[in-house]
């Protein structure tokens, strides 16, 4: 295979609070290809965003990338000064948020917005880099994008928004783009269409996809690979198919059962018990223990990430689909 | 519906308008042949909606589609502005002051926001206790005792009763919540996108406590989400609105198995499902029109792929094309609504491979 346009190993986030060490992201690993979609899952303070910021470089004080290296093609963006960091940062890897009205300048025209984007990384002319940016809109599916361009950020609709932050991520050919959460905030038509940009996006134009969601079913038609993070850490890592038809780690077999579409109509969901752990004091050993039906006296050491074939999951005691077929069998 | 037992609670012709009146700079424009005009949004346009016993009604749309404002309508946060309501077949209107005091106890609302409908500086003794002993239903002196037993009920430990709401997490206020619909003893409940803002996990355990607490004190639900998942999960029957008006109503199974407005559909089709995989994304064209100036005749026409003349000028009306299912689309004169409308896609042959 190619190389990886991304390869994060072992990256540790931690932020050095008045309260302890929070360890939001913890000893993640996972690489991308060209072409390829990544979904990263988790539920709130997972750890998901701070890894999608960390290979960014956007990792404000407290917080910290303790350890591990972030490997663009090869080269490790860790070792890099900051001037040399923004001539990354939104040309080589571009980031789509979930709030596009945080993420849009109010009171600058987007054309405005999306000229400086191309000239902050290319020397050309201003007609250029405007020529471009029409591009860049009709290519997300903007109607007259020659007419919008002179448009404010409030003259959008919310979908429009997040079309035109797609566009604006999509300027300067990135090799890689990390989107968090860039649907939970619209409806489902809406987001379907988004669903559908970013798709062709990657087939058209190859260009590596990390899409951050809480939203199982999103991941299952969208992406290649999924990661399962909780507290922190990767918990289990493999194709889509895999991960979600035969889940090995407790964890993500509790999610998939939680989620009410797959369900019979009116019978309780297997739940999972309790809630996620603080990450300031994690409980020793696997984080997941004290929700978990499988735990024993072995969890209480730390569990290691099991490479099984090609499939990596963090668990001692790890789901065997054909173990259960031949017990109930 | 049985005709001999009037439904629990029943909507008839409600519409809700809201009216953005005129500023003073507005109106002198006005008076120097400047055309501004009041703005009108029709959130709720005619609305028929009828609620049995015991029956979990599930209310979906996107945003702005108007079911938030229907649940109010339905609790009577709202007064409607034009139609009835009705509670056990009494119209809530003409009830004397402490009938309908007592109607509107028996109907109570679960919000969407667990951090911003909890008051943060009362303790949860307070949130849930206050209502029923302003309203007699128990002494104070049992205050505590009572509360207790509401806790445990939607499986809060009693004992963080002295508790503020900001010590709890998103999925323990949701139960506060619930705890405080349930204090005054309600037949019915709205619940308005009540797990909404829930991760995974904490909302299947929500969803259970919802199943749970029906079988034990029988009630019945107004389901209002934007998840068609939760609701097919929960509901025995699903209202579809669009722009202010319903499109469609039907069993729960039924209208998961074979859509008949093209609305239901197109929503149907575009929901990611697990089973899905690797599918490629075809979404229907276009974005909710702006309730201020909704399109005329059929609300959906301009993004229906079966859009006709006659949709551009006529408003369909919500006619019954099987028992128990009623849609409002011209398609169904054209086939005399024996079959959905000829280009009508299951949600399964959706799911293209990309081979």
């Amino acid at each position: 295979m190619t190389e990886a346009t991304l390869k994060v190993e072992n990256l540790r986030t931690h932020f050095f609070t008045r309260h302890g060490v929070v360890k939001a992201v913890d000893g993640v690993g996972f690489e991308v290809h060209a072409g390829r979609v990544l979904g990263l899952v988790g539920e709130s303070g997972s750890g998901k965003s701070v890894t999608g910021f960390s290979i960014l470089g956007l990792v404000d004080p407290p917080g910290r990338i303790v350890a591990g290296s972030i490997l663009l093609k090869g080269r490790d963006l860790r070792t890099l000064a900051p001037a040399q960091w923004r001539t990354i940062r939104g040309n080589r890897i571009a980031m789509i948020f979930q709030d596009p009205l945080m993420t849009l300048n109010p009171v600058l025209r987007i054309d405005t917005q999306m000229i400086e984007a191309v000239r902050a990384h290319d020397r050309v002319s201003v007609s250029t880099a405007r020529e471009r940016a029409r591009d860049a809109l009709a290519r997300v599916g903007i109607p007259s994008p020659d007419e919008r361009l002179a448009a404010y950020p409030h003259q959008f609709s919310g979908g429009m928004r997040q079309r035109v932050a797609i566009a604006i991520a999509l300027l300067n050919k990135p090799d890689l783009i990390i989107a968090d959460e860039p649907t939970t905030a619209l409806d489902v038509t809406i987001q379907a269409q988004i669903l559908a940009e970013a798709q062709k996006l990657c087939r058209e134009s190859g260009t590596a996809l990390i899409w951050i969601t809480h939203d199982l079913a999103v991941i299952a038609g969208l992406a290649d690979e999924v990661c399962v993070m909780y507290a922190g850490r990767i918990v289990e890592r493999g194709t889509v198919d895999e991960v979600l038809d035969a889940p090995m780690h407790p964890y993500t077999r509790g999610l998939l059962e939680s989620v009410p579409s797959r369900n019979r109509r009116g019978v309780p969901l297997a739940q999972i018990p309790g809630m996620t752990p603080s990450l300031v004091n994690l409980p020793l050993g696997c984080a997941f223990r004290e929700r978990c039906s499988r735990a024993t006296e072995t969890c209480l050491t730390d569990p290691p990430l099991y490479n099984l074939g090609g499939r990596y999951v963090r668990c001692f005691h790890p789901i065997h689909v054909q173990d259960e077929a031949e017990a109930s069998g | 519906m049985s005709a001999d037992q009037a439904p629990l609670l029943e909507l008839r012709g409600v519409s809700k308008r809201f009216v953005k009146s005129l500023d003073t700079a507005a109106r002198l424009a006005n008076l120097f042949g400047a055309d501004a005009r009041d703005q009108v949004v029709h959130a709720v346009d005619g609305v028929d909606l009828a609620i049995r016993q015991g029956e979990v009604v599930g209310l979906v749309g996107e945003s702005g589609c108007g079911k938030s404002t229907l649940g109010r309508l339905a609790v009577g946060l709202h007064a409607p502005t034009e139609g009835r309501r009705f509670w056990r077949g009494e119209d809530v209107a003409t009830l004397t002051p402490e009938a309908r005091r007592r109607t509107q106890l028996a109907i109570q609302m679960i919000f969407q926001d667990p951090y911003a409908s909890l008051n943060p500086r009362m303790r949860v003794q307070d949130i849930v206790g206050e209502a029923p002993v302003v309203h007699g239903l128990v002494g104070k002196d049992a205050q505590r005792d009572y509360v207790a037993s509401l806790l445990e009920r939607v499986g809060l430990d009693a004992s963080l009763m002295r508790r503020f709401p900001h010590q709890f997490s998103g999925g323990q206020r949701a139960r506060i919540g619930i705890a405080r619909a349930l204090a005054v003893k309600p037949d019915f409940l709205v619940c308005d996108e009540a797990v909404a803002a829930l991760d995974v996990s904490i909302q299947a355990q929500v969803l259970n406590l919802f199943i749970r607490l029906r079988e034990e004190l029988g009630l019945t639900y107004l389901f209002i989400s934007h998840d068609l998942g939760v609701v097919q999960h929960l509901s025995d029957r699903v209202v579809i609105m669009y722009l202010g008006r319903v499109v469609e109503t039907a069993p729960t199974e039924v209208l998961y198995a074979q859509p008949n407005h093209p609305y239901t559909q197109a929503l149907l089709a575009e929901v990611p499902r697990i089973d899905a995989r690797h599918r490629r994304f075809a979404a229907i064209e276009g974005e909710i029109p702006s309730p201020l100036a909704p399109p005329p005749g059929c609300h959906f026409h301009p993004r229906c792929p079966h859009a006709m003349p006659r949709c551009k000028i006529e408003r369909p009306a919500l006619r019954e094309i099987a028992p128990e299912r009623f849609s409002a689309c011209h398609l169904n004169d054209v086939n005399d609504g024996n079959d959905p409308p000829p280009v009508a896609a299951a949600p399964d042959t959706e799911v293209a491979n990309e081979a």
